[in-house]
């Protein structure tokens, strides 16, 4: 037994003395506040205080542990409820799995300083990465907490109104529970023993054998999948094994499941399993992939290519052939990981006659419930999915990942089943960005207005299917940019390989193709001589104007009002970067500049969401609401449109969220819909609640509602009627399905893609190092129309946490499989790295949503890494066309670190 | 489950080493994510540990007749917040710069020594402190060079039976140390490569300077033709000393942080700016 004192109590337990005090506090004394984000000291989740100072708890033996004082996030403390309550006001926590970890840090810098500069908070918190927030919410409510001006919430939770999040409390307790954060007592443990080898053909030994010699339940391979082998997201391409069956085509593909108690499977060498390895060679990259001799990855897929994507509008080739100014370029993008700081998790239970409830943070619970129910080989209805709570997804958790594996198991175990995977794992195995290859071209006539964009795109796709059709189909609608454009040839392809399979990530193939387009703007905009400010301006999309895809746009199109608002802010930067640069040859500033348009919802694909609402006859108002909230604050924001919808207060508003069993349909959280398509689900199911009780009391449409307890007043000009809830027939309930209007595209990609687009538009200030070739970015100012702002809280946490990505995307993060599968290898933005941002918000109402709201998650990523790009190239004359730009790339690009010589061609224009 | 040993002596911690060879482990910034990495690809951790957390004796900077003992267990942050002259300064930068303050509290200076990283922070301060390495073993105890006690990548020559208990820091009259760290992004960052000096002066002329680059070859490397070109100067006159032919002993590579060309190239701007330091 190790004694150790554990927020003031004094506790004993038996542990293996060399395990994480991370584990043993989750698994051994119940304490899961602590999160395990990657055992190895690279992401700080699990920071605890030991002896008063912050540590990892990860990289502690349990018996270092003895007889020190622990204190973990459940803690009772009042400068730690001061700083609780700060990171609420603040929105310092969004999928909340870091939270935890920032509160210990926190606590740690708070008692050691009482009054910290930013400087002292970020140098606190710089050992816990957060994926959600950007870092500035959580700075700024450390900030806050220190300084006692911890800033009061809104009163009501009307639609406009930045409260805090409605699932906050738990986040900032500790007390959320993760996907390995519960399960039965009795649960058997699942491993997965996965491919080293990113091409081979296999062949299994007798595993019964292996099974008694390793003391082992069961060793699971692709023979005990009861149905279908195979998962995807393309309903007509289950290309994924969940067991390999002989053959692997990446490197962390699943081959074995292993259960038993979890040491058992701790103990298990990977080398000593029946696995016979005939290694293939590999096909790295779309490049390896497409040689003509290239052996086929999968037989429905000649040349490897599993899909094309094509958009053709007016004659692009004579019009850039005969256009005043005329720009190309290729521009590739890498591999890039989601790197949510929540592992992937959960647990499955057997139930009788074939049932099977799997409990797993996912972003798409009825697509893990086809899944699931396609593995098992039985009826959809006999899955039940419960989402647990979702440590960041951003795309990554829209694939199943443990559901089918758990699943499988549970069904050979016919007992409850766990499993964790390791950060590695998580990294080998899951789904990334696609990296792409972009060949682009555009032209503009003598004034500047767009005349012609081509885009040949090859997306390297990975080993499966994953959403590779819908990058290839997302981008040719997008490619363009947020701009009128009258001729445009895209046309891009997906290339399977034996890389890391690519899915969705957060702009599905946009952000990658905005590098590339908005760096041929730039050029464009210098071989004219004209400012990239006023370029964009006058050709930015707005009201009336007809996309590539033949699309009017009726409505809610205010990228010109987002450019408007920048304004100002370029032509300062441009001041400022022009003084400090005549002074000053190694530093150097520079100002960018990208916009972007994202459209909200499938792609030319219905994807409807139902909402359900109840108010029962004891007087209880119930929202079932089955989008999953990954951190983005879908709840809140969903919870915040029904109740304004129905006219009570959000605070008489209970939600049941996420399970398949409770709540109907409302689609996966992705593509930017969940406020805009769930939300006007839940405007309409609240609607018409409210017109039903209206009609009970034969009230008009202005009549004001109050409940209190069953009693319902319904007061108009006129009357005040009392409704008596529980002397009804019935409880009260509503259901509305939205499925935002589109028309499919036909063969030249024409059609209604999106019944709605986001816009926006970033200038990014940075300074590089020319000798060093590295780059800070030091300041983004961001104008984006979100056609209404829900909660301009959380509103402005997705804007800060997409610059975050945009801000790795463009200068440190790159996947490479076999070779950064861990967090000191990959690398993420932290606390130090974040710029200065200021928003404006746009609210160019958008008629088919919620209040006039539509998505805003995505497209605070799309312009980021653009318009880093493009200050660069001011600071510096280099033209990056390779992402990221690690200091080593740029310092090729500036041919050894002397500064450009004579005056940079983009401070040539504009200044 | 593996031997795991935490003694509370020195003696037993030295028996234990030398009968089960067990790997010693103290702050385990290390050890904990190489068992870590090795268990994700399927290979459990069978190596018996030797934790020396609770063995007296072997924490605390204290200046001794020749200079300074610094504990082996002293961690970063026991470094950055000690009293030192400025000799150390360049030590104590990077024990602010390495990982994030939870690995500073818990990571050692003897372990960033015995893990022999060729991207240890710490090594090439030590290299221009002139550190030496205190050893124990139940028979003897020695003292070596770090410069030494350093073979090659990630291998040392900490013998079988050997725990470090210290290291030693010889006085230099006069002198300030500094250390530049480049990294791609601010915290939490592995060095792509990194410069460390010790320079003294007398009057106004350079009397002493100790320089060493990491990162950028198996083990960190002092500059002995760079070092010997400074001697004399105004310390203003520094920075535009060093040329790519003082480089000469350093042998990068290629990883996915950064080209072998980058970073000798890097190498020359971090050692005029390391130098360019001690005239501000």
């Amino acid at each position: 037994m190790i004694a150790l004192t554990v927020n003031g109590a004094r506790r004993e337990v038996a542990a293996d003395p060399f395990a994480p005090l991370s584990d043993t506090l989750r698994e051994g004394l119940g304490l899961t506040g602590t999160k395990e984000g990657c055992n190895a000291g690279d992401c700080g989740a699990c920071t605890v205080l030991m002896d008063g100072v912050q540590v990892c708890a990860c990289l502690v033996s349990t018996a270092q542990a003895e007889g020190a004082e622990i204190t973990t996030v459940e803690a009772a403390d009042p400068l730690l409820d001061r700083l609780r309550a700060a990171f609420l006001a603040r929105g310092a926590a969004q999928c909340g799995v870091c939270t935890p970890g920032m509160l210990m840090a926190a606590l740690d810098l708070l008692r050691r300083d009482a009054a910290p500069d930013r400087a002292a908070v970020e140098d606190a918190l710089g050992g816990v990465l957060c994926r959600c927030t950007g870092y500035l919410q959580i700075i700024d409510a450390v900030l806050d907490a220190a300084r006692g001006t911890v800033i009061a919430p809104p009163a009501d939770g009307r639609v406009g109104a930045a409260i805090p999040r409605l699932d906050g409390a738990p986040k900032v307790a500790g007390t959320e529970l993760y996907g390995a954060d519960d399960a039965p007592a009795d649960a058997l443990w699942l491993r997965v023993v996965r491919s080293p080898h990113a091409h081979a053909r296999f062949t299994l030994g007798d595993l019964d054998a292996a099974r008694r010699r390793l003391g082992l339940e069961a060793i699971l391979s692709a023979r005990d999948v009861p149905g279908l082998n195979g998962f995807g997201i393309m309903p007509n391409l289950k290309d994924q094994p969940v067991f390999a069956d002989g053959y692997v085509r990446y490197r962390g593909e699943a081959v074995l499941g292993l259960l038993g108690d979890r040491a058992t499977l701790a103990a298990v060498r990977d080398a000593d399993l029946p696995v016979a390895w005939e290694v293939l060679p590999p096909l790295h990259g779309v490049d390896a992939a497409s040689m003509p001799d290239a052996p086929r990855l999968h037989d429905h897929a000649p040349g490897n290519i599993l899909v094309r994507g094509h958009l053709r509008t007016g004659n692009a080739e004579p019009a850039f052939a005969t256009s005043a100014a005329r720009a190309e370029g290729t521009f590739r993008t890498a591999f890039v990981e989601h790197a949510y700081i929540e592992l992937e998790a959960g647990h499955a239970i057997p139930g009788a006659d074939g049932a099977m409830t799997v409990f797993a943070c996912t972003q798409a619970p009825v697509m893990d419930r086809e899944e699931t129910a396609r593995v098992l080989g039985v009826a959809e209805d006999a899955v039940r999915i419960v989402p647990t709570a979702c440590g960041g997804g951003f795309g990554g958790k829209l694939d199943v990942s443990v559901q089918p594996l758990l699943a499988v198991a549970a069904r050979v175990a016919k007992r409850p089943v766990r499993m964790t995977y390791t950060r590695t794992e998580s990294m080998a195995a899951s789904t990334k960005r696609h990296p792409a290859i972009l060949h682009a071209r555009m032209a503009a006539d003598a004034e500047g207005r767009f005349t012609a964009f081509m885009l040949d795109g090859d997306f390297n796709t990975g080993a499966y299917a994953s959403w590779g059709p819908t990058v290839a189909n997302r981008v040719p609608v997008h490619a363009s940019g947020p701009y009128r454009v009258p001729n445009v040839l895209n046309r891009t392809r997906a290339v399977y390989t034996n890389d890391t399979p690519a899915g969705a990530f957060r702009g599905f193939g946009v952000p990658q193709a905005a590098i590339a387009t908005e760096a041929l703007v730039d050029d464009l905009a210098i071989a004219l001589g004209m400012d990239r400010w006023e370029i964009r301006r006058r050709n930015a999309l707005g009201k009336g104007d007809v996309t590539p895809s033949g699309q009017v746009l009726h409505a809610s199109a205010g990228l010109p009002e987002c450019l408007d608002a920048l304004k100002p802010e370029w032509e300062a930067l441009l001041a400022r970067v022009a003084a400090h640069n005549a002074a000053h040859a190694r530093h150097r500033l520079g100002a960018g500049i990208a916009c972007m348009w994202y459209g909200c919802g499938n792609t030319a694909l219905s994807n409807p969401s139902t909402m359900r609402i109840s108010l029962a006859r004891d007087g209880t108002l119930t929202l079932f609401n089955g989008a999953v909230d990954i951190g983005q604050g879908s709840t809140t924001v969903i919870g915040q449109i029904a109740a304004d919808a129905l006219g009570l207060p959000l605070a008489s508003l209970r939600q049941v969220l996420g399970d398949t069993a409770l709540t109907p349909d409302a689609g996966k959280t992705s593509a930017s819909r969940q406020t805009f398509v769930s939300g006007r689900a839940a405007a309409e199911a609240a609607k018409a609640l409210r017109a039903r009780i209206l009609a009970l009391a034969n009230a008009g449409d202005g009549a004001t509602l109050a409940l209190d307890g069953s009693l319902l007043t319904v007061r108009d000009a006129h009357t005040r009627r009392v409704i008596d809830l529980a002397a009804l027939d019935a409880d009260l309930v509503a259901e509305a399905r939205y499925d935002p209007p589109t028309v499919p595209l036909d063969a030249d990609g024409q059609g209604v893609p999106y019944a709605t687009y986001g816009f926006a538009a970033q200038v990014a200030l940075v300074r590089v190092d020319t000798a060093l070739g590295t780059v800070k970015v030091e300041e983004i100012a961001v104008a984006q129309d979100v056609g209404r702002a829900v909660n301009p809280l959380l509103v402005a946490g997705q804007i800060h946490g997409g610059i975050a990505q945009g801000l790795g995307l463009a200068l440190m993060e790159e996947f490479i499989p076999g070779r950064t599968e861990s967090l000191h290898d990959y690398l993420i933005p932290t606390a130090g790295d974040m710029p200065a941002i200021r928003i404006h918000l746009i609210e160019d109402p958008e008629p088919e949503g919620p209040f006039g709201a539509k998505g805003v998650g995505e497209p605070a990523l799309v312009p980021t890494a653009p318009a880093i790009l493009s200050a660069i190239r001011h600071a510096t004359g280099v033209r990056m066309t390779e992402v990221p730009v690690l200091p080593h790339r740029l310092f090729a690009g500036l041919e050894g670190g002397e500064p450009p010589p004579g005056p940079l061609p983009s401070l040539a224009v504009g200044d | 489950m593996t031997g795991y040993f935490r003694p509370r002596s020195l003696e037993e911690a030295l028996a234990i080493r030398a009968e089960t060879g067990a790997l010693p482990l103290a702050g385990g910034t290390d050890i904990h994510p190489l068992r870590t990495a090795r268990a994700a690809w399927g290979e459990p951790w069978t190596t018996p540990v030797l934790d020396l957390s609770a063995v007296p004796g072997l924490d605390g900077i204290v200046e001794t007749a020749e200079g300074w003992r610094i504990g082996a267990r002293s961690s970063w942050t026991d470094i950055a917040d000690a009293r030192l002259p400025p000799m150390f300064e360049g030590l104590q930068a990077a024990a602010r710069e390495v990982g994030g303050r939870q690995v500073q509290n818990r990571g050692t200076i003897a372990g960033n020594l015995v893990t022999a990283s060729p991207a240890g922070d710490g090594i090439p301060n030590l290299l221009a402190l002139e550190a030496e390495v205190e050893l124990a073993s139940r028979d003897a105890t020695r003292r070596l060079p770090v410069a030494e006690f350093l073979t090659g990548y990630r291998a040392t020559a900490l013998a079988p039976g050997e725990i470090v208990t210290a290291l030693h820091v010889p006085r230099c009259d006069g002198a300030r140390g500094r250390f530049e760290k480049l990294g791609a992004r601010r915290y939490l960052v592995i060095s792509i490569a990194m410069a460390a000096a010790v320079i003294a002066t007398q009057g106004d002329r350079v009397s002493e300077a100790r320089i060493a680059i990491g990162a950028c070859s198996p083990v960190a490397r002092r500059l002995a033709a760079l070092e010997a070109a400074l001697l004399g100067l105004h310390p203003s006159e520094m920075p535009r000393v060093p040329q790519p032919s003082h480089l000469a002993p350093l042998a990068p590579i290629d990883d996915v942080r950064a080209t072998a060309g980058y970073r000798m190239d890097a190498a020359l701007v971090l050692l005029r700016d390391l130098l360019a330091g001690f005239a501000a």
